[in-house]
């Protein structure tokens, strides 16, 4: 073990096979006959085959550099941006230069590859391994070294030094999380909260215009969203933009159904939550928080477009399929005093993906 | 330290006075190389196809920095608003995030980028994917055993990062498909028990989706991660150096020794060559085949989604999990667990992951093996491991067509609701049946193995005897091919008392033993074990009286003397 064979080069084949200690101990049935001879090449042997080959190599790096100077036509004559130049409907620039590069690098790439495999040498050679693990002597020396280190620093004989060393590290763990606590502030209620308020108009979701129930015919879905959305301060400015609509649409986000009042099912606590068979419910998949819209309008079940959970929305939005738990949350909706959609008042509960504190007010 | 473990630095040779010698011995006199060097230019890589799988990998890596360090020019890691005013007239006049707008700039605007963020993309595609196969390689041939361990797991660490890595660039675009995926990841982070709002309100600065989320994930994706992909990468191409390459068992090939080609010139040229190959094919798939179209999802709007959305098809498993777990909930003292979510998202890839990073050590615990491999196992003769990878391999394939199930549905016309729960059953059913199966098939094909070795090939000749009984002759294999066929370990079934104390004292950790025993036997027992020598002789001359018999026969059918036996210099079938 202690003597380091690495990189001996040994006579081909007569590496035997009886030297290595596992198939002496197991009795190889068939002795390693050692490695076969070498079969020359036709460029090895034919003096046209290797001229051959070497125009092969040299005429794929020509056209390489070709490639690459195509690359750079493209570059200049292919327009890009408001009218860019097509072929085949393709982008022409994208195409031309992808092509180029593509071409330039596969024949650089395979002239290498037909290079080494035709006109380098193609003897197999033998090197032998070595013991992944040191020496003894080595271990030994360093086992000595690394007590020597330790005995001198004292750290053994010094509990003192050491536990307090221990404890000032360990206490380095405050400065390196703590500084992490200001990534985001704390979830508050801010889960629990959605800009509904009683009195809200619903409104339709591109449009930002309020809804009459008699704009809703029976079997349709209204993505809707609340006014709020659209609304303006006085000096003209949306009320909510950037982030905070962003954030706000992700748990305010509603559709509307109407269906035939006899096929709605609703909870008696929930009998008077809807106009005239149109009934309001969270948009937000209560899975992972996929926006839910595609809508069966004979069966009345929305389908999330993510994961597949499907809700009955005449029957409360329950759970008929999939991965999702728990009901869409409903929106009490009722007509304000111009006979317009609006919210009676917020979510009753927090609407998306579960979380742990969830039901905890 | 002792003088043994001091190395005596010979000062560098004076060297025959080239120009590439003068450089040489420049660098030498101020870095001291030769000593290395000299080891490795002749480096011995041994070849074989499926060794290149890796290299796919390394060489996507590569690409991937290239091509990153390009749209980082460009793009700007921001959410805040900007009205679109580019050259893309669909979306013109449209709030939407600088992230978007800047990957819509680099699509149309900027000549060359639309081709680097496709070949970008592609080979972060082909990353992964050559990862996996390549880490799969390794499994079924064995190359996972001592001393190679820790460069498994150093693998497998690399694969998990490469996911990460994934995901956080296809997050950066801001369009209304990836933030989708964030929000699906939101939805994971929040399922976690106790913690799962808090962890999800400072992953994204706030309430989702919050405006912190894109430059994070991009310091994430072009800092932190790469430099850990690159300094792991480093580490196994170290730690692969130091072990050097496994090798196939053959004639001359042997646990001691690595035959093959030096890395100076023809790795060197291979490899090299192969690294614009893979650039060149990723180049082409740039130029021919759209990936990701940003310009047609839009931006991200949390209120609004497209029906059939996937992710990049290296989370098609943890989407599949999502898709197929039944919605269970529990609602413990006003708190509530996710089940739902919590085990396909977060539990789930953390199983896998641990079971992936810690198989070769459980492998080794059950078999004892505690010898060192460079010589690969054929997937055949570890039938149980082959048969673990091909059961796991079914888990993933089925997890991954789950995760289209509506696009199944809708390309074969089927019930969602059917196929979910065909899945749902198939996942507990399929690996099972896939592993027993394998197994049996891997041991089928070491009888053959054996036929072959002990009774020789089956020649096609058929032979009638004076009874008028017919038979088909054997012949030897090639003795090359017979070597290669034998030239592998015999499995030890670990037994209970094997390590038993003379004394008949019961050894503390017995109950472990008897498990492991348990396990030892299933893992090894069934399988087919090469011939002994003698057996081997047996067989032998039973082909050998066979001969003679036929020998004697005055009228030897045709072809017979090509049975390697005999010399046919000359010979020719005779015709009547």
């Amino acid at each position: 073990m202690s003597e380091r064979r690495d990189n001996e080069m040994a006579v081909p084949g007569n590496d035997d096979a009886t030297l290595d200690p596992h198939s002496a101990q197991s009795g190889d049935p068939i002795d390693n006959p050692g490695l076969p001879a070498h079969r020359p090449r036709p460029t090895d042997i034919d003096r046209a085959a290797e001229k051959r080959a070497e125009r092969q190599v040299a005429g794929m790096f020509g056209l390489a550099t070709l490639c690459a100077l195509l690359f750079g036509v493209a570059y200049f004559t292919l327009d890009i941006g408001e009218d860019p130049d097509t072929f085949l409907g393709l982008g022409a620039s994208n195409l031309a230069l992808g092509l180029a590069l593509g071409l330039a690098l596969l024949l650089i790439g395979v002239g290498a590859v037909q290079w080494a495999r035709k006109l380098m040498s193609d003897h197999e050679i033998v090197e032998m391994r070595h013991p992944v693990a040191s020496s003894e002597e080595d271990r030994t020396a360093t086992l000595a070294a690394l007590r020597q280190g330790t005995d001198d620093s004292g750290i053994a004989r010094r509990p003192l030094i050491r536990n307090s060393l221990l404890g000032a590290v360990a206490a380095l763990g405050i400065p390196a999380v703590l500084p992490l606590r200001d990534l985001g502030p704390l979830p508050g209620t801010a889960l629990e909260e959605t800009v509904w308020k009683p009195g809200m108009r619903v409104v339709n979701d591109v449009s930002g215009l309020a809804i009459k129930p008699a704009q809703v015919q029976v079997g349709q879905l209204v993505n809707a969203e609340p006014a709020v959305f659209f609304a303006r301060d006085e000096e003209g400015e949306p009320l909510l933009e950037g982030p905070a609509l962003q954030a706000a649409k992700v748990k305010a986000a509603v559709i509307l159904v109407k269906i035939e009042p006899e096929q709605i099912n609703a909870l008696p606590a929930r009998a008077d939550w809807g106009v005239e068979g149109i009934l309001c419910y969270s948009k937000i998949c209560t899975h992972v928080g996929c926006p839910i819209s595609l809508y069966e309008q004979q069966t009345r079940h929305v389908l999330c477009p993510c994961h597949q959970s499907t809700f009955d929305l005449a029957d409360n939005a329950k759970v008929l399929f999939g991965p999702a738990a728990r009901p869409l949350p409903q929106l009490p909706i009722g007509l304000d005093d111009q006979g317009y959609l609006v919210a009676t008042s917020g979510f009753q509960e927090p609407v998306g993906p579960s979380f742990w504190e969830r039901g905890d007010r | 330290m002792s003088a043994a473990s001091v190395r005596k630095r010979e000062p560098a040779k004076v060297k025959k006075p080239s120009k590439i010698g003068g450089a040489a011995t420049w660098a030498d006199d101020r870095l001291g190389l030769a000593t290395v060097a000299k080891k490795n230019i002749r480096k011995v890589f041994p070849d074989h196809w499926s060794f290149m799988l890796g290299e796919i990998a390394l060489w996507s890596f590569v690409i991937l920095l290239l091509t990153g360090v390009f749209l980082t020019f460009w793009f700007t890691p921001s959410m805040g608003e900007v009205v679109y005013e580019g050259s893309y007239d669909q979306l013109r006049g449209i709030t939407m995030s600088e992230a978007y707008a800047t990957t819509l700039e680099i699509s149309f605007d900027v000549r060359g980028g639309l081709l680097m963020r496709q070949i970008h993309h592609w080979s972060a595609m082909l990353f992964i994917a050559a990862m996996f196969v390549h880490m799969m390689r390794v499994f079924f041939t064995g190359a996972f055993r001592k001393p190679r361990e820790l460069n498994w797991v150093v693998g497998g660490t690399l694969l998990m990062l490469g996911i990460l890595e994934g995901f956080a660039g296809y997050s950066l675009p801001d369009d209304l498909l990836s933030g989708t995926g964030l929000r699906i990841a939101d939805g994971l982070m929040k399922s976690i028990p106790v913690v799962g709002s808090y962890v999800s309100f400072f992953a994204f600065g706030g309430e989702f989706p919050g405006e912190a989320i894109i430059p994070r994930l991009f310091t994430v994706h072009v800092l932190l991660i790469p430099g850990l992909l690159l300094a792991l990468i480093g580490l196994h191409m170290l730690l692969l150096v130091y072990h050097k390459h496994t090798q196939w068992p053959g004639p001359g090939r042997t646990e001691k020794n690595v035959v093959g080609y030096p890395m100076m010139p023809v790795y060197a040229a291979k490899a090299g060559g192969f690294f614009f190959i893979v650039f060149g094919v990723t180049a082409l798939m740039g130029a021919l085949l759209t990936i990701n179209p940003v310009w047609l999802y839009g931006p991200y709007d949390p209120s609004k989604v497209t029906a059939g959305s996937q992710p990049d098809w290296y989370m098609g498993v943890a989407e599949g999990l999502l898709r197929i777990m039944p919605g269970w909930e529990t609602e413990l003292f006003g708190f509530t667990i996710s089940w739902n979510i919590f085990l396909p998202g977060v539990v789930a890839p953390g199983i896998i992951f641990t079971t992936v990073i810690l198989y070769p050590f459980i492998e080794a615990w059950i078999t004892g093996d505690k010898r060192e491999h460079h010589l690969l196992d054929r997937p055949r003769n570890a039938p149980t491991r082959t048969a673990f990878l091909v059961a796991a391999m079914t888990l993933f394939g089925l997890l991954w067509a789950a995760g289209g199930n509506d696009l199944l549905a809708i390309l074969f016309n089927l019930n969602l609701n059917y196929i979910t729960w065909f899945m749902r059953v198939a996942v507990f059913v399929g690996p099972p049946i896939a592993f027993i199966l394998t197994r049996r098939w891997c041991i089928s094909l070491q009888r053959q193995d054996e036929q072959q070795i002990l009774h020789g090939y089956e020649t096609g000749i058929i032979m009638r005897s004076p009874e008028g009984s017919y038979s088909e002759r054997h012949l030897p294999i090639d003795p090359a091919a017979a070597y290669y066929l034998t030239s592998r370990d015999r499995d030890e079934v670990f037994e209970v008392g094997s390590k038993a104390d003379g004394n008949g004292v019961v050894a503390p950790g017995s109950r472990k033993n008897t498990v492991r025993a348990r396990l030892s036997r299933f893992w090894f027992a069934d399988n087919v074990q090469k011939p002994t020598r003698q057996q081997l002789e047996e067989g032998h001359s039973h082909a050998d009286q066979e001969l003679a018999l036929h020998a004697a026969d005055a009228h030897p059918a045709d072809g017979h003397q090509y049975d390697g036996r005999h010399d046919v210099a000359g010979d020719e079938l005779r015709k009547e």
